[in-house]
């Protein structure tokens, strides 16, 4: 590999890091002590982290982006070819740190909360492979070698997901999630062969400096792709229709939950978006379905969030309705606010998932929050870390969840599609966000401790096997990545704060180079510009700053987020009895959204029992059994047929061989002596 | 007086024919081989006959070595023909119509 500046940042070295990891620990890991296994798993993130931290130091001097590639090309035909390439910019500096800073708290929290499991080296195995996966994704340089790390993070999920695999529930979960992807999946392949047909490459910078060439190009063709791309990230990104894997992945161990189904894996999807922003531009009919996917699933995910009595999956819904967040920015084209949300997301969804995890391994296993209540006491850091979390997920200030929120709701209502109406659902989600957040942290902190009675049956819902009674603190090894994530939950959203709020959006303005309309950067745009002389970004103007608004909308959000937390208090400390007599007089409504609106019930009856149907008859029964089995026995058939026949021939007997030869003599006799109509043989 | 070729060909072909009939009817085996043994010597026949008749040795040459296969094959054939009387106590050729001993 040679980079294409002076210094040698050595990117490649940060995904193939964790892959060593997990090669050491998935071939020797079984005979190593789990201290061994420990170290070997948090010096494969450490290392990338520290990689990435010096590429971030350096970036100043860089030229971008920045790009590493094997000499060797990986796939060349006359069509296409694509490279090992690596590439660096100002989007990827960002995901590589979340993913390896994230990551590594994640692996280092594992350490204790996994260590009374069996196969403690097959999960830090498979989480190193994720690592590898994931930043193989972030890295790359063309769609491809994104693809590849693509179904890399899903089967590193998968294998997470189904990781206590004597459990049904688990490995079904597991299945469930690659399953659903692999629809995504499709919808990604597909635009991937419209890239090569109309672009014959599927580097990222030919593609877009190729689009930058021709201004003409608008919608048709690019819609197409852009939209394809829309559903391989609706299956990552778990939004409607394809979110249903993501409830089921809380299967999984909780740090999985936390560093893959929150905070890094989920949110490919939306770095997929914003990575192709440029396709995106020049789709609007694209970014408004996502605008609209996005609206919707961050509403819908909301209200199941509420009814969940399961701590986790309260926390899967709202990851679900956080990235719905994420992509209505991305359909309003706010890609620094997506990213931005992504970013502060990371932070306080990996924490309340890890500070959760915590407080399933204080009550020994239990998952349900009817079993819990007035933790406060017994777990005081866990406390006040999740408490970071609720804060920052429920968008009060200084948290870093309202800026992110605050800049994409700010966004979408300026955008000039449907504008209006996705503003007031995100603030109504902001609302909900904040009430089922409050609901959580009453149910779980607040009140007197409700469970300790029924363990014996509950224990093996998370196979811990602490037998104490009593709820008690985790170990510091679990509470110092809490703590840290719990200060970046709080400082997190500190660099983006926006123009009117006194700040300077530096997050926004770091960014703009990558996801400003048009890219500029690559010189061939460059030449355009300077032929035509004129702009060829779509005469959008910037619009003008309008502070006002933009203050009343956030004081708005917030309002939004204490009303949140004025309901969650009055239902769950101060009338606890609240909620059982309003659930009896909307019994229709919550019995819809506690059944999550049936949809695994409609899609099993609409989806999954046909294809099992087709499969089954169609294609088991009459092609595989009938035509497939049945030909070649019918061949087989055939020939025995043949040969019982023509064995009669061979019988051994010397008289009948004797017959058949004086015979054949004399057919070659008769046939040489009165030709037989053969005479034109002879000549 | 000489002989017409004719004659000696009619001739071949009855001792010919008989052999092909013998080796198609007869049952025991030492049969079937004699009747192979005349059908080898009705060919002789010819061969000599036309040798004769055209005055040239080749014809002569070939029954030389038609005798000393036959030979061969005499000593052979009886001998496979002790073989399976040894194991099968019959010379019936219908009997013997399995490919080993």
């Amino acid at each position: 590999m040679n980079g294409n500046s002076s210094i040698d940042l050595h990117l490649w070295l940060i995904p193939l890091i964790p892959f060593v990891g997990f090669l050491l620990n998935g071939l020797i890991g079984r005979k190593l002590p789990r201290a061994a296994v420990s170290a070997i798993a948090l010096i494969a993130t450490a290392i990338p982290f520290a990689l990435a931290a010096n590429a971030w130091l350096q970036f100043k001097s860089l030229s971008l982006p920045y790009v590493e590639r094997l000499a060797t090309p990986w796939i060349a035909t006359s069509v296409f070819h694509a490279d090992f390439a690596l590439s660096l910019d100002q989007l990827t500096i960002i995901m590589v740190l979340i993913v390896t800073g994230v990551g590594f708290l994640i692996h280092l929290y594992s350490v204790g909360y996994m260590a009374h499991e069996e196969g403690f080296y097959r999960f830090f195995a498979y989480l190193n492979l994720f690592m590898f996966f994931m930043l193989t994704l972030v890295l790359s340089e063309n769609f491809l070698l994104l693809f590849v790390g693509w179904e890399g993070v899903g089967l590193a999920s998968y294998l997470l997901i189904g990781f206590y695999y004597q459990k049904d529930s688990a490995a079904n979960a597991g299945k469930k999630a690659f399953i659903v992807n692999r629809i995504g999946d499709f919808g990604f392949l597909l635009a991937m062969f419209l890239l090569i047909q109309h672009f014959g490459t599927l580097s990222f910078n030919e593609v877009f400096s190729q689009i930058a060439q021709h201004p003409e190009w608008h919608g048709g063709f690019l819609t197409a792709i852009a939209l394809l791309l829309v559903v391989g990230a609706t299956g990552k990104s778990a939004q409607i229709p394809l979110y249903v894997w993501l409830p089921d992945a809380m299967e999984g161990p909780t740090p999985v939950s936390a560093l893959i189904h929150a905070a890094t894996m989920v949110t490919a999807g939306i770095y997929l978006v914003v990575r192709s922003h440029v396709l995106f531009d020049r789709a609007p009919i694209a970014l408004g379905v996502v605008a609209v996917i996005g609206a919707a699933t961050a509403f819908f995910a909301a209200t199941i969030g509420i009814v969940q009595t399961d701590i986790k999956r309260v926390l899967a819904y709202s990851t679900i309705s956080q990235l719905g967040y994420m992509f209505m920015a991305c359909g309003a084209a706010a890609y620094s606010a997506a990213i931005f949300h992504l970013l502060t997301h990371a932070f306080f969804k990996a924490l309340l998932f890890l500070a959760a995890g915590s407080v399933i391994h204080a009550v020994s296993g239990e998952q349900d929050m009817r079993q819990m209540g007035g933790l406060r006491k017994f777990t005081p850091v866990t406390f006040w870390t999740m408490t970071a979390g609720v804060l920052a997920i429920a968008g009060l200030p200084p948290f870093a969840g309202f800026f992110s929120k605050d800049e994409i709701l700010a966004e979408v209502y300026r955008s000039p599609y449907l504008g209006h109406a996705l503003w007031f659902v995100g603030v109504f989600t902001a609302f909900l966000t904040s009430f089922y957040m409050f609901r959580l942290w009453y149910m779980t902190f607040f009140g007197a401790y409700r469970g300790g009675k029924a363990h014996a049956s509950h224990g093996s819902s998370h196979d811990h096997g602490h037998s104490s009674h009593a709820p008690h603190e985790s170990p510091w090894v679990m509470l110092t990545p809490l703590v840290l994530l719990a200060v970046l939950s709080l400082v997190g959203g500190w660099v983006g704060v926006p123009a009117a709020l006194g700040g300077h959006d530096e997050f926004g303005r770091f960014l703009e180079p990558v996801v400003k309309e048009q890219s500029l950067s690559y010189e061939q745009a460059n030449v355009d510009l300077a032929r035509n002389g004129t702009a060829q970004t779509p005469a959008v103007p910037e619009a003008a700053p309008d502070y006002p608004t933009e203050r009343l909308l956030s004081g708005l959000s917030v309002f939004a987020g204490l009303l949140g937390l004025f309901f969650a208090d009055l239902f769950y400390r101060r009338k606890p009895e609240l909620p059982a007599k309003l659930g009896e007089k909307i019994r229709t409504i919550r019995g819809l959204v506690e059944h999550k609106y049936w949809v695994d019930e409609v899609y099993g009856a609409l989806i999954v029992k046909p294809v099992l149907f087709i499969s089954k008859y169609a294609l088991w029964i009459l092609f595989d059994r009938g035509l497939i089995d049945g030909g070649g026995a019918g061949i087989s058939g055939l020939n025995i047929g043949l040969g019982s026949l023509v064995r009669r021939i061979q019988s051994g007997n010397i008289r009948s061989y004797a017959g058949w030869l004086a015979f054949g003599a004399a057919a070659l006799l008769l046939i040489t002596y009165f030709g037989l109509g053969t005479h034109f043989l002879i000549h | 007086m000489v002989v017409p070729i004719a004659y000696y060909l009619i001739l071949s072909a009855i001792l010919f024919t008989i052999g092909v009939a013998a080796f198609l009817i007869k049952r025991n085996i030492i049969t079937v081989f004699m009747s192979i043994e005349l059908m080898l010597n009705a060919v002789n026949l010819t061969f000599v006959a036309f040798a004769h008749q055209w005055h040239q040795v080749s014809g002569q040459i070939f029954v030389f070595f038609v005798m000393v296969v036959a030979a061969a094959e005499a000593a052979v054939g009886l001998a496979i023909i002790i073989a399976i009387f040894r194991t099968r106590n019959t010379l019936d050729v219908d009997q013997v119509d399995l490919m080993k001993l």
